[in-house]
């Protein structure tokens, strides 16, 4: 409003005094405005660099002292202060694994529920109903975890498993074990509830974008929904929801307090599910504070170094597949 | 050869076992969600007491509350938020206003803040751990706001950068027009058009942080007593939770479920408010 008063008052080709002091403050001002915002920016670049090498750096004790014995061996051992990572590395591995099973599928499925089966006035409280999920703290999923859901399991779930499961051959294995409720399988049931929001919510978003016409053209070959998800949505959208799912694993494995609660906090190595392990994230969230030696403290600090270059590669891979896919939307 | 009729009757049985295994698999989604809030609720509404917000967490077998962990969870998170808000506000506006010269630098910098979105928290307490609390020498509340801070920077980012790219171009250009700086146009301007999302953006933030207990574990640490002093360990809600859970003791255990009880309701309101504001906004700017 003053802007547009003051220059109608001005004449014509006549400079007023002032105003080039005024223009060269303005040029500097937004210099240093520009400036101040790009090292915001720069702070988002470095603060992902320093983590990594600031772990690298607390962590070198233990990969000099262990080598690559660090990774493969499965003795960890304070009080000889011996620390083999491969307990830990293989339970983050195991109940990411076991999370993926159960949790890609179940959103595949309300990924379907929500994009062709629901009526439309259901769609949007049924989605904001499921993201909720992803905002209960991982330490509720602990809680309940720990004194609603291992009971639940150790009384119902785990004898049947044991009994059933337990009796096949080459797998059997993998299922036998006392129902203790606390363990890999456990964990791993957790971890998938927790990841499948995320999982969800991205092949949901993806599977809106199929072009109608696509979609028509199915139907009007006779297609039935079924099929029209199965041979022309998915293999559509098959990038992107790769990236969901490598998105929901990164997720996974570095999930902290909810698998501290119900994996059992044990350093062993079991072939059984049924059996407590421990995780990469558990084992330093457990032990960090407990750590009384050099060598245990940067062992634990290596694990975390291990555990963020492995969820970075996930999570780089999945922002991949998915910046593919917002690039061909946009063209 | 199949005859017609089968084939037709295999595909239409398909079509509705998929549908049906849709269905379940949304129910299945669901009743987890009913079971943990119920779980909570009921067990937290069970330890609610008015003694939660007056006394400081008791030894094991005494009664006792949650003041001095709410105290202190309330004063990281603030300092939380007020380091990650402006530098993600800022880092946003980069993006979306003045990085249009530099593609290959904008979007690393996307790139890199959506891995820090989704990265394990509990690394980057092991990283505040590192570069703050061993170089000071001892545990802290900052340290941990530290953490959170950086746990909310990339959520700000995120909705900064998104929210200022649907301000109308016709924005800036008019207010550019009149020979306004560009610093004013984006404080003064995009920014007043931006605010709700934004401050959505904010408050998503603050509620992740509400319940985050690994960053907390080895930066802040616990404290049993009252402390004001933020230079100090402090003691926070969700530690205390794990703390209590995990101890044997029932008075402990049921402090934890009032814990859960309190941390829960403030991230449901949160996070539900500032998706309700948005859309609420959202209708009155398209009406």
């Amino acid at each position: 409003m003053t802007a547009s008063s003051t220059s109608a008052a001005i004449p014509m080709g006549v400079e007023p005094a002032g105003t080039r002091d005024r223009s060269a403050a303005e040029t500097r001002q937004d210099a240093a405005f520009r400036g101040v915002l790009f090292a915001a920016a720069a702070v988002v670049l470095v603060v992902l660099g320093a983590a990594a090498l600031s772990m690298l750096w607390g962590g070198r004790l233990a990969f000099q002292t262990f080598g690559w014995r660090f990774i493969t061996s499965d003795e960890w051992d304070a009080v000889g202060r011996h620390f083999g990572a491969f307990v830990p590395i293989y339970g983050t591995l195991a109940s990411s694994a076991i999370a993926m099973l159960i949790a890609v599928p179940v959103s595949f499925g309300i990924a379907l529920f929500l994009t062709e089966i629901a009526p439309g006035w259901l769609q949007a409280p049924i989605a904001a109903a499921i993201e909720l999920l992803a905002g209960i703290p991982s330490i509720i999923y602990g809680m309940w975890g720990l004194f609603s859901f291992v009971p639940f399991m150790s009384d119902h779930v785990l004898p049947w498993i044991d009994r059933h499961l337990g009796a096949l051959p080459w797998i059997g294995a993998l299922f036998r074990g006392p129902p203790l409720g606390i363990g890999m399988l456990t964990a791993g049931i957790v971890l998938g509830i927790m990841v499948i929001p995320f999982i969800s919510s991205v092949m949901r978003d993806v599977f809106r974008t199929v072009p109608a016409s696509l979609k028509e053209s199915a139907y009007a070959l006779g297609s039935t929904t079924w099929e029209v998800v199965w041979k022309v949505v998915l293999p559509y959208t098959r990038s992107a929801v790769v990236g969901g799912i490598f998105l929901g694993l990164g997720r996974a494995l570095g999930e902290t307090m909810a698998v501290t609660f119900v994996l059992g906090n044990a350093h062993q190595l079991s072939v059984s599910l049924l059996a407590p392990g421990n995780s990469i994230a558990a084992t330093i969230a457990n032990e960090f504070t407990e750590a009384d030696s050099d060598i245990y403290l940067s062992s634990l600090i290596a694990l975390g170094f291990l555990l963020f270059v492995v969820t970075l590669i996930v999570l780089a891979i999945a922002r991949l597949m998915l910046r593919n896919l917002a690039r061909r939307e946009g063209r | 050869m199949q005859s017609p009729r089968s084939l037709v009757l295999r595909r239409r049985a398909s079509n509705v076992v998929s549908k049906l295994l849709g269905t379940a698999a949304t129910l299945f989604g669901l009743s987890w969600l009913v079971w943990i809030l119920i779980v909570t609720l009921l067990n937290g509404a069970r330890a609610l007491s008015p003694r939660i917000f007056t006394e400081i967490t008791p030894p094991p077998g005494s009664d006792g509350g949650l003041a001095n962990a709410l105290v202190g969870s309330l004063m990281m998170s603030v300092l939380g938020v007020a380091i990650g808000a402006p530098l993600g506000i800022a880092a946003g506006t980069y993006l979306a206003e003045f990085a249009e010269r530099r593609p290959i630098w904008r979007e690393s910098v996307r790139f890199v803040n959506d891995i820090l979105l989704s990265a394990p928290s509990i690394v980057l307490g092991l990283f505040v751990y590192t570069i703050y609390v061993r170089q000071v020498g001892h545990f802290s509340g900052i340290a941990g706001a530290i953490a959170l801070g950086l746990i909310v920077l990339p959520v700000v980012v995120r909705t900064t950068d998104e929210t200022l790219r649907l301000v109308p171009n016709m924005m800036r250009e008019a207010a550019l027009s009149l020979g306004i700086p560009r610093w004013k146009v984006t404080v003064q301007v995009l920014y007043r058009a931006a605010l709700p999302g934004i401050l959505t953006g904010v408050l998503l933030g603050l509620a992740r942080i509400t319940g985050e207990t690994a960053p907390l574990l080895f930066t802040a640490l616990n404290n049993q007593f009252w402390s004001g002093d933020l230079n100090g360990p402090t003691a926070s809600v969700p530690v205390v939770i794990f703390q209590f859970a995990m101890s044997p003791y029932d008075s402990w255990h049921s402090l934890a479920w009032a814990g859960a009880f309190v941390v829960t309701m403030v991230v449901l309101v949160l996070s539900v408010g500032a998706r309700a504001y948005l859309l609420k906004n959202r209708m009155d700017s398209n009406a």
